[in-house]
């Protein structure tokens, strides 16, 4: 068994007739906080969406474990350990906090039982068992993007991915968040993330990957990263 | 030398959101200007204000030494303004020969339909659609629709052309195709104003930069110089702030600074 | 235009017309002719909005139907000669249409259809109340206008000649504009209106000016169909099924095309013909014509032309 739970290989897709993503390849490792960074419109998002089955890929491979799931739709990869945190957290903000975990906690592979999970997660984010019954749209957006992170871990997957954490959070609950998504590293999830904030993707993670238009621009630990121009030509150009 | 265009404070309001506030810049003839920002800075509403789509709630635009602040669109394209756009609007049903003559027949030299067919072959041989005059507008790949949505425009014989985001889509040999394409109209006379999100592309094709960031003019100058502008990397790559923060909260005990970003 | 192959053709066309119903004195074929006449007019027309600018104008029929009063009254209550008062009332339903077209012609799509409409029903209402024009009775005009002409039986002739060149006029109008810089004008206008405006072509004087030609032959059309009949009342003079059928024609034809809404024009005037003689169909003309046009709509979008077209690509530069 390879170190990279998920391993992306020469993908391509887009939308329509416009090519975005030619032919990106990464890993993200087992037990590893993976991030992804780059400027818009270079394929982070489609990116993600690929991986997770919601955009079909053109050609390339995407690798769960040593299961090729490149063209599984995205309700089975969800299924089988693979959740997706969307950008904008896509919450069902007429139903309840409550209600939208549970619509997350469909999940054949999990061993745990649903109330396990359920008490996990609250334990994670103390904050919205006391708001359970509340509506989520309701909520504040620091709270919605809770909701989000912790019904994606309602499917007790693998690997959580995650389409941008700090968009239009207040400093400090972007700490909060960071900080439980360090609790949950340490017990053993893998995770992708794709962070607009490049020093907080480098603070935050063990390898990152700089996408631009649609191919990886450079890899590497970030440490060594941050030492090199690179990252601001990947945005910059120059 | 009259200045080619000149942008006085302008500002664009939609309800309370201020696209494009105070914003200020001059073009001179025969030059490049690339407009960079992160996205829904407010690149693509600025193109919309110079040629009359939307009307500036305040400020002046001025062409080639005339006010066309809030004038109708065909009136600016008699002036000598072309545009492109970003998601490309072929006329369907027509052939590429008969988009490219609709551009000549209305554009700046209001030609009559013998010539505007002739200029329009042109055009069409300049951006390589000339095999494909009589090919329906619907039956092109989307490289073959930017390059007709480019042909149509410059068959007018524009003073300015705005390219809106012509290299989107295409692969990197088409992108290499097109910056020829680009920088031989410049080359015949053209001035030009480009947004583009490839990076390294309006980089190495504009003479100057001009940075805009919700709205706003956030730098200008020299491409190798804005890219070192500490505010616009902020800009583009977030608040270094934010992760300081953090690591002071976490003892020191993340992984990079990211200062040399 | 007269390099052009299709020019005549249109010319043949026109001859056809004319000299046919000559041959043994045909009063049957003329008769039927001049309906087919009057349709391949309205349609021609039409298309200039429908077909060239992409503008659906369902209201087409005030054109034809003001075109009838203004004629029929002239002749009646000032004893005008039918010449001027024909050419009266195409300029007056010209002017009548830029005003219209003030109001109307910066709606798009579904409400500018919607506003034709409207417009018919509004000058239907107001000539129902308008005692100079008879109101809701309308007007009759006694068989002394016929004199001028030689007495009815000439004048039928005579009549029927004027429609021919009214038709022949349409067609040559809009074949001409198809091939000019205002007729590639109106067609990016159809294509893609705020492109077009981008491109530099003026839309709001291009489509008034559309708008305005497409009214003047179907009023001298007008005047004369009401003239011949010696009466004219608001039903008949505004009734929507005259225009909604024209609609069908283009489509069925072809819009944009000239040929296919002439042929068009001439085939529904047959069928028409015949749905309306014919013992089991006559109470379902119109349901008929709904029923083409559904299947136009689903299966031949680009009509009976557009089908031609396809199947025999050289009859493009030929049949325009």
């Amino acid at each position: 068994m390879s170190d990279a739970l998920l391993s992306v290989e020469g993908l391509e897709a887009g939308y329509g007739e416009v090519q975005v993503l030619w032919g990106l390849s990464l890993k993200a490792r087992r037990g590893q906080l993976t991030a992804i960074v780059g400027a818009n419109g270079a394929g982070k998002t489609t990116t993600l969406r690929a991986i997770a089955g919601t955009l079909t890929p053109w050609g390339g491979r995407v690798m769960f474990g040593d299961e090729d799931v490149t063209r599984l739709p995205s309700h089975v990869k969800a299924g089988r350990g693979l959740a997706l945190v969307p950008e904008g957290r896509q919450l069902f903000s007429a139903m309840s906090v409550a209600e939208n975990l549970e619509l997350g906690a469909f999940s054949p592979h999990s061993s745990r039982s649903y109330a396990e999970r359920l008490n996990q997660v609250f334990g994670l984010f103390p904050r919205l068992a006391e708001r359970q019954r509340q509506r989520a749209g309701t909520l504040s957006g620091g709270e919605q993007q809770m909701v989000a992170i912790a019904r994606g871990l309602m499917s007790d997957p693998e690997i959580l991915i995650i389409d941008e954490l700090s968009l239009g959070l207040a400093p400090v609950v972007v700490y909060q968040l960071l900080a439980t998504l360090k609790q949950l590293k340490q017990a053993g999830l893998t995770i992708l993330l794709v962070e607009q904030n490049v020093h907080l993707a480098l603070a935050l993670s063990d390898y990152a990957y700089v996408i631009a238009e649609g191919r990886i621009f450079t890899e590497g630990q970030p440490a060594e990263l941050a030492a090199k121009p690179e990252i601001r030509r990947a945005y910059l150009g120059l | 030398m009259t200045a080619m265009l000149e942008l006085d404070r302008v500002t664009k309001r939609f309800g309370g959101l201020l696209a494009v506030n105070n914003l200020s810049f001059v073009m001179q003839p025969g030059e490049i200007l690339g407009l960079i920002g992160p996205n829904g800075a407010g690149k693509s509403t600025l193109f919309n204000l110079i040629n009359g789509v939307f009307v500036p709630n305040s400020g002046r635009i001025v062409f080639n030494g005339i006010d066309i602040t809030g004038e109708k669109p065909f009136l600016v394209a008699h002036h000598g303004l072309a545009r492109t756009h970003q998601i490309v609007q072929p006329l369907t049903n027509m052939t590429v020969l008969e988009n490219c003559t609709v551009g000549a027949c209305f554009g700046r030299e209001d030609l009559p339909l013998h010539r505007a067919t002739e200029a329009a072959r042109r055009a069409a041989a300049l951006v390589g659609l000339d095999d494909r005059l009589h090919m329906l507008a619907l039956h092109l790949t989307i490289a073959g629709k930017k390059r007709l949505e480019l042909a149509r425009a410059l068959a007018a014989q524009p003073k300015l052309l705005l390219l809106d985001e012509v290299l989107a889509g295409l692969n990197p040999t088409e992108v290499e195709h097109m910056i020829g394409v680009i920088r031989r109209i410049r080359d015949s006379g053209v001035t030009i104003l480009i947004i583009e999100h490839l990076m390294q592309a309006i980089m190495s094709l504009s003479d100057r930069i001009v940075v805009l960031n919700y709205g706003e003019k956030l730098a200008e100058g020299l491409p190798a110089d804005v890219a070192r502008d500490p505010q616009v990397i902020e800009a583009y790559l977030g608040d270094p702030k934010l992760a300081m923060q953090l690591e002071s909260k976490d003892g020191g005990a993340s992984h990079g600074n990211a200062a040399n970003v | 235009m007269l390099r052009r192959p299709f020019f005549w053709i249109i010319t043949l066309v026109i001859a056809a017309f004319a000299v046919s119903p000559l041959i043994g004195n045909n009063v049957e074929l003329r008769e039927s002719l001049a309906l087919a006449a009057v349709y391949i007019t309205l349609a021609s027309n039409l298309n200039l909005m429908l077909g060239y600018a992409g503008y659906i104008n369902f209201g087409s029929i005030v054109f034809f139907g003001l075109g009838g009063y203004i004629c029929i009254w002239l002749v009646d209550a000032h004893s005008w000669p039918l010449g001027y008062s024909l050419l009266a009332a195409a300029i007056g339903v010209s002017i009548l249409s830029l005003i219209f077209g003030l109001g109307i012609l910066r709606l798009r799509g579904p409400f500018f259809a919607l506003s034709t409409i409207g417009i018919v029903e509004g000058v239907q209402a107001f000539v129902e109340n308008f005692k100079p024009w008879g109101g809701s009775s309308g007007i009759y005009i006694s068989p002394e206008v016929f004199k001028p002409l030689g007495g009815p039986g000439p004048a039928l002739w005579v009549i029927y000649f004027l429609f021919v060149a009214v038709m022949g006029a349409s067609l040559y109008l809009s074949y001409g504009i198809k091939i000019s810089k205002f007729g590639l004008g109106l067609l990016a206008i159809g294509q893609n209106e705020d492109a077009a405006a981008i491109l530099g072509v003026p839309t709001p004087r291009y489509k008034a000016l559309c708008y305005s030609a497409s009214a003047f032959l179907p009023a001298i059309a007008g005047g004369l169909y009401f003239f011949k009949g010696a009466f004219i009342q608001p039903s008949d003079a505004f009734d929507l099924t005259l225009s909604t059928e024209a609609i069908v024609i283009c489509m069925l034809g072809g819009q944009g095309t000239v040929s296919g809404v002439a042929l068009g024009a001439y085939l529904y005037e047959e069928l028409r013909g015949y749905l309306l003689t014919s013992s089991t169909f006559s109470n379902f003309q119109l349901v008929i014509a709904g029923l083409l046009l559904l299947v136009i709509v689903l299966f031949f979008p680009s009509g009976l032309m557009g089908f031609i077209h396809s199947r025999f690509p050289r009859t493009q530069k030929v049949l325009e």
